[in-house]
Parts: structure tokens; sequence; C-alpha cells
């Protein structure tokens, strides 16, 4: 190599400081590495399908959920009726997919009311820290300490079974592990020195927790949510299974397995769509929501 | 104007209780003051308070007995405006450059905080003051929209100074602001902060244990050990006479660039470690380690004194 081939460039201050990569935002950056998850992203398939389903699958059947049709009672797969009948001449197809619509709002519903007690809780709990704290968390562990189900039954018989009752007593006790995460990123995060730099700015309580510690507890908040959503369908299904959810001919996916489940021997197919289904959203969530931790945490992992 | 103190501390003292029993003294009696549009160097070992005394005079910790005194205001007695007031007069600059900006915010938004909070501007003429400021630390005004995580060190470190200096301030307490930084960019970032003193009218509390970066910014140092000052005087003074035998060791530790003069048997070496601040040694904090420790240094805590008109030391060589 000659010296000569070389050429010396010119650099000033201002070019050094010059950023080249493509700017890429944490939620880019997250959509890119829950896109190269296959598993997730299959999950969140399965799920935005089952959804469009649930809330327009009746316009794909000229049948609506609750009318009866006793010349047509416990009818297989058909032309007419995609997924069959119940014993009352209903059409599975309207009533599977009403019944995912419904399970699907109470544990959205659920989830919801658990997000906004258990960030509020959690949160002030956490900042606050002290005696404070100490007190917001006996509060938790006596209420984590009472067997939920009992909790949720009292609830259920003292409030008319229906899609906000349910809703409300599931999230009950369902708010206290979102408080417990919360709390302790805040905990986490307080003691930072953006959070210091903010208190030395003179920023309010409020602004600090608003601007500073949420968007950085938003992660960890949409896994849980991720997660506790499939744990909410489940448990109404559970409780509609018992008898304790709704009332037909409102159905939920848990009513619907209930009423099949009687004549399983019969006609299996009564049972099979609706526990398709919830096995279906189950799976789907829990898919999603580790691809979802993989792509808002990845401190966690590698 | 020139000689009047801005800043005083007096006789502070912090008290962290880890546990019922256990207490920890950060900061012990702690008094200086800082001249107004002077830079105050506060140097001492990881642990000795320093960092402690910086948060005391941001008021991010309340003292467990003393006052600090801003323009002749007790700073933990403010309320409402006049605190307000103060949040926005009296600005830090953190250590670590990788935490003390949030993660989610824009360049933008993490500078313009305090415009915000203080109502010192909003839209547009909000956005060109924060242009403004980057310039000024020698970012671009396209780096607004920009996450920290895509900057380097020295440059988040310069974003930090920026928000600082967005709501024009009068005194800056730099906690550490180059020990996070490569040796390279230390030297722009003081440079960097010695520009600003003189466009600005700044007060330092420059915070380090760097010596010879110390010695370069600041016009007085004071030297901690244990949570008390051991030394005080102006910088060449110190560097060129110190007095306390940790001040000497400390001065003998800075490299020196010559290797002849550095195999001069000159080197104070200090054996051991600080000792626990939990269970400070009786007397003087630095007997445990001293060359010259005495008898009475067990017994007695040297008060600070006047050597020579303006060079105050705490040690029983010169009582």
């Amino acid at each position: 190599m000659e010296k000569e081939s070389f050429q010396p460039i010119q650099r000033n201050f201002l070019s050094y400081q010059r950023l080249e990569r493509k700017q890429v935002g944490f939620w880019q950056d997250a959509w890119y590495r829950f896109r190269s998850n296959k598993g997730a992203l299959l999950g969140a398939i399965f799920i935005i399908c089952i959804m469009f389903f649930a809330f327009f699958g009746s316009s794909f059947s000229q049948y609506d959920y609750y009318s009866q049709n006793l010349l047509e009672v416990d009818q297989g797969d058909s032309a007419q009726h995609y997924f069959g009948t119940d014993s009352l001449g209903r059409d599975l197809w309207a009533r599977t997919w009403y019944g995912a619509k419904i399970s699907l709002l109470i544990a959205f519903l659920a989830v919801a009311l658990d997000v906004l007690i258990g960030v509020t809780f959690g949160g002030i709990s956490g900042y606050f820290g002290g005696r404070v704290d100490d007190t917001m968390q006996r509060v938790i562990e006596i209420l984590y300490s009472i067997p939920n189900l009992i909790v949720i039954i009292l609830m259920l018989m003292w409030l008319e079974p229906g899609i906000i009752p349910i809703a409300v007593a599931l999230s009950i006790t369902g708010w206290v592990p979102m408080a417990r995460i919360v709390r302790a990123q805040v905990l986490k995060l307080k003691s930072q020195e953006f959070v210091l730099a903010a208190r030395s700015l003179g920023a309010s309580h409020r602004r600090i927790f608003i601007r500073h510690l949420l968007p950085n507890t938003v992660g960890p908040i949409i896994i849980s949510v991720s997660f506790s959503i499939p744990s909410a369908i489940f448990f109404e299904a559970f409780l509609s299974f018992i008898g304790l959810g709704l009332r037909p001919p409102q159905a939920s996916l848990g009513v619907l397995v209930n009423e099949g489940y009687r004549y399983l021997q019969l006609y299996p197919h009564q049972l099979l769509w609706p526990a398709l289904l919830i096995s279906l959203i189950m799976l789907g969530f829990n898919l999603m929501g580790d691809g979802l931790r993989d792509a808002l945490d990845p401190k966690m992992k590698r | 104007m020139a000689n009047q103190s801005i800043l005083t501390v007096n006789q502070v003292s912090k008290v962290f209780s880890l546990s019922r029993k256990k207490q920890l003294q950060a900061v012990k009696e702690l008094s200086f003051s800082i001249r107004k549009g002077e830079t105050f160097g506060l140097v001492g070992e990881s642990g000795c308070g320093k960092s402690t005394i910086g948060r005391l005079i941001l008021g991010l910790y309340t003292p467990t007995s003393g006052t600090i005194r801003y323009r002749d205001q007790d700073i933990h007695q403010l309320k409402g405006k006049k605190q307000q007031h103060f949040r926005q007069k009296v600005q830090m600059v953190f250590q670590d450059p990788y935490a003390s900006l949030n993660p989610r915010m824009t360049v933008m938004d993490i500078v313009a905080e305090g415009m915000e909070i203080h109502q010192l501007a909003s839209g547009k003429q909000k956005r060109e003051m924060v242009y403004q400021r980057l310039e000024q630390v020698g970012l671009q005004s396209d780096h607004a929209s920009r996450f920290p995580h895509e900057f380097s060190g020295g440059q988040r470190q310069r974003i930090g100074i920026a928000r600082a200096l967005a709501v024009e301030p009068e005194f800056i307490v730099a906690d550490e602001p180059i020990s996070a930084l490569d040796v390279s960019i230390q030297a722009q970032v003081v440079n960097l902060l010695r520009k600003l003193q003189q466009e600005q009218d700044l007060t330092y509390l420059f915070i380090a244990h760097d010596l010879s970066m110390v010695k370069y910014i600041s016009d007085r140092v004071g030297v901690m050990y244990l949570g008390r000052l051991v030394e005080l005087a102006a910088s060449d003074e110190l560097y060129r006479r110190p007095l306390h035998p940790y001040t000497q060791a400390l001065l003998s530790s800075i490299p020196v660039p010559d290797p002849r003069q550095a195999r001069q048997p000159k080197r104070v070496l200090l054996s051991g470690e600080v000792p626990n601040p939990i269970d400070p040694p009786s007397g003087c904090p630095f007997r445990t380690r001293c060359p010259h420790a005495m008898k009475i240094c067990a017994e007695v805590d040297p008060t600070e004194i006047e050597d020579t008109p303006n060079h105050w030391v705490a040690c029983h060589l010169y009582t």
C-alpha cells in the first residue's frame, strides 16, 4: 500500500456529533423484536381472528344467539348451522361467537379495572414509601390471603350476575398482582437520577408520576395485562361452569361449555366448539404475552 | 458583589437511619460558603458524603441539623412560590449520564421540562429555546427528536447540562459530572462547563474525586473525609502547599507524566480502607490511616483552624 493512497478526511466537531443511525423509538424497537418472534405473531393472529369473529361472526349467519327452533334441536354441523344447534335449537355458531364476545368483554373490563386500581394503589404505595407503603402493603396481604373464590362467590351472590358484576367480582382480588408489579417498578425508578432531576426542577408529584414513572412502567403493565386477560377468561368460564355466571339465553364461553357438557356423550360437538375456542384464546394470549415480555423487557432475556 | 457569598452551608449534618440501632453519619458539621461566580470544588473518596451534601444543597434531602442558606434564605424553610423560584435558580448536573435522562422522553421533552414547570416558554418559543440550548452545549437542533439511548455518554451529559441550563439557573451543583466519561470526553465537558460559566455568570459546586480536573476548574477546593471537611483553600494554594496528611496523600496519588519525577520517593501511600461511616473512629476520623497519627488524634476531634489566611485545615499537626 502506498502512503499516498490514503487521504485525510476533514472532520469538524459538529459532523462528529451527527447521528447516522435511523431513528428508532421504543415502540418501533419493541415491534421489531415482537415481529421476529414467530410464536408471538401466531398468538396475535389467533387473537385478532377470534376477536373479528366474536364481533362480526353473527353476520355470517342468518341466526341469532337466542331464537329457539324446536324443530331443529341437537343438529350436527351443516350448511345452515355451521356449528350445529343446541338442545333448544339455537344456532351454535351464533351462540359461540356471542359467548366469545361476552367472555372477552368481561375479561377486558375486569383487566381494565385491575390496571386502574393496581396502578393507582401500587403507584401511591411505591412512590410515597415509608409508613404509607407499609400500611398499603398490609392491606394487599390481607386481601391476598383471603381465597379469591370465596370473595367472588359472595360478591356474585350479592350482585345480580351480569357482565359488569362478574368483571367487578374478578377485579376485586385481581388487581393485587398488578399493584405489586407497579409498586416494584416505582420503587426501582423513583431513586433514579432522572427522577431526582425532575424533582430538582420543581416537578410536582403528579408530574413525576405521570411523565416519568408511569411511562417507564408501561412495559411490565402490558405484559401483565396480556397474562391476566386469559386468566380472567378462564375464571369467568369456571364461574359460569359452576353456575355462578350469566343466565341463559345470555351466553359466555363458560355457559356454553356448561350446557354442552350435559350432552357430551350424545352430541360432543356442543362442547367441542366453545371448549376449543377457550383453549385457543388462552393459547393465543399466552403466546402473545411471552412475545411481549421479550419485546418490551429485553433485559430479562439475553 | 464579587466576594459576596451566594450559598452558605452552616454546621450541616445528615444522619441516615439504616435500622433502629444503625445510623450512618453521611455529613458531619460541615460549614463552607460559596461566592457568587466562583467554582467551588469538593473532593474526597467514594462514600465520604460529597453527593449527600450536593443533594442537601438542592433540597432533595433535609439536613438532620444545621442550615443551608441560599441568598440569605434557609432553603429548607422555603414554601410555594419562593421554593419554586429556588428550584429554578439552583440546578444539578448528575453523575451518571445513563440514569439521569428519562429513557422514554425525547431530548426535546427532557430539555423543555423545566421550562414547562416554571412556565418560561411554550409552543414555538419553547422549541426555539430548546434548540438554542442544544447548540449552546454543542449538539444539533435535529437531535431534539431523538431518545437518550441514541447518544454517547458525553453527548448525554451535555443533554443533562442543557436541561439544567434551560431554566436559566444561577447556581449549578455538578455531582461528579465527568467521572462516568472517557478521559477524552472529560475535558470536553469541563471546557463546556467553563465556557457556560463565563457566558451566563454561573456559580458552580463541582463535586469530584479526580483532583487534577478539580484543580483545573476550581477557584477554591474543599477536601472531604468521612463526612467532614478536612481542608479548604484556594485551588493553587492547596496544590502548592497541602497541609492535611490526607490532602497530601490525595495529591501524591495524581499520576505524574514524568517517570523521573514519579520515581522519587515522595509519594504518600495510604494503607487500609476508609473506616465504616456507621462506626467511625474516635477523635480525628483520619487517624486510622494517617502516617502522622499522635496520641491526641484518638482523643480529640480536631477543629478547623485558619493556618494562613483563607487556608483552613482540621488537623492536630497545626494546632
